[in-house]
């Protein structure tokens, strides 16, 4: 007797299978947020989410994180259901924000996650003193929030989403409020951090050059009802430098990316659906 | 250590600052040489208006008085202040615990707030002795409980998105999400409102002497002055009253300054 195997392969960090969100059900303001999505993202890999605004992009980040609950289908995180991967802190998050507490120091942000889990301060401190090391803030350990720029900001709020050291971390538009030159180079840190930790990112973005850098591969969505439309390999190893945002690869992965964003969108016209 | 990004340089920043205070300073200073002149070019009279020079005169020959008024009605609206601080914390904490309750009193608080509830202290004053500074306490303290109050409760509910969404992202239970998140936040928010209720606490205690009781504060001396013809000793008293209302305002912002860094810089920007 043959069972199928309960649990995906232990090399996949998420699992998303037929997957549906529907919100406001049954009302006149009934939204298909997402429909019939299949993803899945291998360990260590580097995903990015992209697509125009309502394709669902944070919707499905939300539901890998059972920040919110699928009305069908299923979200696997680290080989067990969502649910039981957020209980045990199985991935970081970083907003758009970076979400500090004010009243808190750099280092007691970044101990935060670890306080809850019941760490004993010594142990909180070391690691935290680690994680602003990774980040290059050694310094700031004692700076409150308010007197960092937006760039530091967020390295601190990526150091305190790795603070446990997950195997998994999932990014909502990260560096959407960076200005240009701050944010190519926050986009080179991460690839290092992630690089020398090993962690597996789902990340979401509506820039296609910073989802192109970024990424092994990119899932590109589209809109009404919102569902993954393709997905574009980039194959160009992970050893990505300034000089590859130039490179001719770089350019024709962007082009393939940006025909399957106009792809996407003259389906939802071609279907009489208001896309504007 | 220097920071990337700090505020700008001290120079510049206490410059900016004079910039600030000077029209509002020149505007006073304007408005009282006004009055000095139009009181002597038209011969006004010392009983109708007094000008501020014998004003000024008389705020330093009888500086006993004035001060003595002043303190009576000063620790009134401290007392007040402090209880009524620390008890519409405590409730607003309490009551948001239970979201019905809070739906409850909340509006309840507003509207109560918004009406002259002043006259109140007439109906206490029965209650004690006719020297007793309690009727006059219980109103400050009515009066400040409910500004702070509805300001700690808008702190608890009112969160950054961002944290509570974190929050839940660490599988926090609610006790945590109270105590990390909500409490922090309403403490802001309190030290907003004791600098709000501070100068409201020193009118409501003036105020509620005019109801009755004993005739040592500020009210009852601007009250029975103003009414005489000694109008130039009315006004000191009026001025003394201005000067403890600016200790109260510059004393709970300083508090608020040091004890909720953040939040400055939030009001900055």
């Amino acid at each position: 007797m043959t069972k199928k195997p309960a649990s995906p392969p232990a090399d996949d960090a998420v699992v998303v299978r037929d997957l549906l969100k529907v919100f406001n059900r049954g009302k006149p303001n009934q939204v298909d947020a997402l429909v019939d999505v299949q993803l899945t993202v291998r360990r260590g890999e580097f995903v990015s989410l992209i697509g125009p605004s309502g394709c669902g992009k944070s919707t499905l980040l939300r539901l890998i994180a059972d920040l919110i609950q699928p009305t069908q289908g299923s979200v696997i995180v680290n080989g067990k259901p969502a649910h039981q991967a957020r209980l045990d802190q199985d991935y970081g998050m970083a907003f758009q924000q970076s979400g500090l507490f004010e009243w808190r120091t750099v280092a007691r942000n970044i101990e935060l996650p670890l306080e809850l889990k019941g760490w004993d301060k010594t142990r909180r401190r070391a690691r935290s003193r680690e994680m602003l090391e990774l980040v290059k803030l050694p310094d700031f350990a004692g700076h409150m929030p308010w007197q960092l720029s937006g760039g530091m900001q967020q390295r601190v709020a990526i150091a305190r989403a790795l603070a446990a050291h997950p195997p998994l971390l999932l990014m909502d538009e990260p560096f959407g409020a960076l200005d240009e030159m701050t944010r190519e180079h926050m986009q080179a840190e991460l690839l290092r951090i992630c690089s020398e930790t090993g962690t597996t990112v789902v990340f979401v973005t509506h820039s296609i050059p910073e989802a192109v850098y970024l990424a092994d591969r990119v899932v590109v969505m589209s809109p009404r009802p919102g569902r993954i439309t393709r997905i574009v390999e980039v194959g160009m190893g992970r050893d990505r430098t300034e000089l590859t945002r130039e490179a001719t690869d770089f350019f024709d992965r962007v082009t393939d990316v940006r025909e399957a964003l106009r792809g996407a969108e003259l389906g939802a016209q071609a279907r009489g659906i208001e896309d504007r | 250590m220097s920071t990337p990004d700090a505020a700008p340089g001290g120079v510049a920043r206490v410059r900016r600052q004079v910039g600030l205070a000077l029209p509002p300073v020149a505007l006073g200073v304007a408005f009282v040489a006004a009055w000095q002149a139009w009181v002597t070019v038209r011969d006004i009279q010392p009983f109708v208006i007094p000008a501020p020079s014998k004003i000024w005169q008389s705020f330093t020959s009888d500086f006993g008085l004035v001060r003595a008024a002043s303190v009576v009605t000063g620790t009134n609206a401290l007392i007040g202040l402090l209880i009524g601080s620390l008890l519409g914390f405590a409730v607003a904490v309490v009551t948001n615990r239970f979201a019905l309750v809070s739906e409850v009193v909340n509006p309840l608080a507003v509207t109560v707030a918004a009406i002259p509830a002043v006259v109140i202290v007439g109906v206490l004053n029965n209650m004690y002795a006719l020297d007793s500074q309690v009727a006059r306490r219980i109103m400050t303290t009515i009066a400040v409980f409910f500004v702070v109050f509805v300001q700690v409760s808008k702190g608890l509910r009112q969160n950054n998105p961002t944290h509570l969404e974190l929050m839940r992202s660490y599988a926090a239970s609610p006790r945590q999400v109270l105590t990390k998140v909500r409490l922090p936040n309403a403490l802001s928010y309190f030290f907003t409102g004791v600098r709000t209720a501070a100068p409201l606490a020193l009118i409501i205690s003036l105020v509620s002497e005019y109801f009755g009781g004993p005739q040592n504060g500020l009210g009852t001396k601007i009250a029975s002055t103003l009414s005489g013809s000694n109008k130039a000793l009315g006004f000191a008293y009026v001025l003394g009253g201005s000067i403890v209302g600016l200790l109260f305002y510059l004393g709970s912002s300083l508090l608020e300054y040091v004890a909720v860094p953040w939040q400055r810089r939030r009001e900055s920007r």
